[in-house]
């Protein structure tokens, strides 16, 4: 009985979680759109896992962010990261060697990416 | 004997059997080279998924590269991009860092001098781009001093992240650029700066939306590592 309860109570506080996490995101944004995404425009320098160890990284003289780290992703909004998807690390004064991709990926896109990252940070995948 | 990764056999043999379907317009001599590169229209590459490109398209190969350098290289064959075309293939990861899975990369064929003139001959006639390249007619190739060209590169512009600028020193996702200056067309390298997608809509270079100056700077660094006058 008493597993029943704590059960029923996790699942609740994971519907719940979701249901949050979902109210912040766009309703077309698509988290396995975003995955395919990152994958090919954005793991080479932060890693297939997102945690920065990509393999540009060893070369690079500012480490690339550490995707997974919920502490740091929850410090930034969405829009600060859609500007420094689209326009570049120095956008938002950090590093050149975060290029701007807002001539090759589409808004609706660098919103996948973004909802792709909120999932990588603050749920398990 | 090399093992490669189940997803790269299945994209080789993909690959493969599109060949079977496109060969019209290619002569004799390419027909293997279909087997992973595309000779394909532009609308085609569309279609195409950049996570199963196993090479470079070669569709636009008379506007990018030298003739020169395709019948040497063609002889005797280097891996021009340190991670293959797509790097996330060829990356795997241990201990959370990703490492380029070198055993995993495809050794290009090496052919007969004969055989890679002909095969220069033709893909010099492949120039569909011939526009782009005409536009960046006012591109008059110079030098840089190396020391400020490497700080522009690694630095200011970033190339460094992505690209290497002498064997040892760069990143590994894209094609090595100590070479590009024997290996591309001066009016390429600018153009393909300038708009990559204008060349390829599935390249994953940014566009950093320079200008000519800044362009034709990195250009001239590019030259200038060629250690040509």
């Amino acid at each position: 009985m008493r597993n029943t309860l704590a059960c029923a109570r996790n699942s609740f506080r994971l519907l719940t979680a979701i249901a949050l996490f979902s109210c912040f995101l766009p309703a077309s944004a698509d988290v396995d759109t975003g995955r395919q995404l990152y994958r090919s425009y954005c793991s080479q320098c932060h890693g297939l896992d997102g945690t920065g160890n990509g393999i540009n990284a060893p070369h690079l003289e500012v480490a690339p962010r550490n995707h997974t780290d919920r502490s740091e992703m929850i410090t930034r909004t969405d829009e600060e990261l859609f500007k420094a998807i689209s326009e570049g690390g120095q956008s938002i004064n950090k590093s050149v060697l975060m290029p701007n991709w807002g001539k090759t990926l589409t808004e609706e896109q660098i919103t996948d990416i973004i909802t792709f990252l909120r999932a990588l940070c603050c749920l398990d995948l | 004997m090399t093992t490669y990764p189940f997803k790269l056999y299945v994209a080789f043999s993909t690959a493969l059997l599109m060949s079977k379907v496109v060969a019209a317009g290619v002569p004799e001599v390419a027909t293997s080279c279909q087997s992973c590169h595309s000779f394909e229209t532009p609308a085609a590459i569309v279609e195409q998924n950049l996570q199963n490109r196993i090479a470079p398209p070669l569709y636009f190969a008379g506007n990018k590269f030298r003739r020169g350098w395709l019948i040497d290289w063609l002889q005797s064959p280097s891996q021009i991009r340190p991670s293959g075309t797509f790097y996330a293939m060829h990356t795997s990861t241990v201990d959370g860092e990703d490492f380029v899975d070198e055993g995993s990369l495809i050794p290009h064929t090496a052919v007969g001098s004969a055989e890679a003139e002909e095969l220069a001959d033709w893909l010099m006639t492949l120039t569909p781009k011939a526009e782009l390249i005409a536009a960046e007619a006012n591109y008059t190739p110079g030098n840089v001093s190396p020391r400020l060209g490497a700080m522009d590169f690694v630095k200011f512009k970033g190339c460094g992240g992505c690209h290497r600028d002498t064997p040892e020193y760069g990143g590994l996702s894209g094609p090595e650029l100590y070479t590009a200056w024997q290996r591309l067309q001066p009016g390429y390298i600018v153009s393909y700066m300038r708009e990559p997608a204008a060349w390829d809509s599935l390249s994953t270079m940014p566009n950093r939306a320079m200008g000519d100056i800044q362009i034709h700077k990195l250009t001239d660094y590019l030259k200038t590592l060629s250690g040509e006058d």
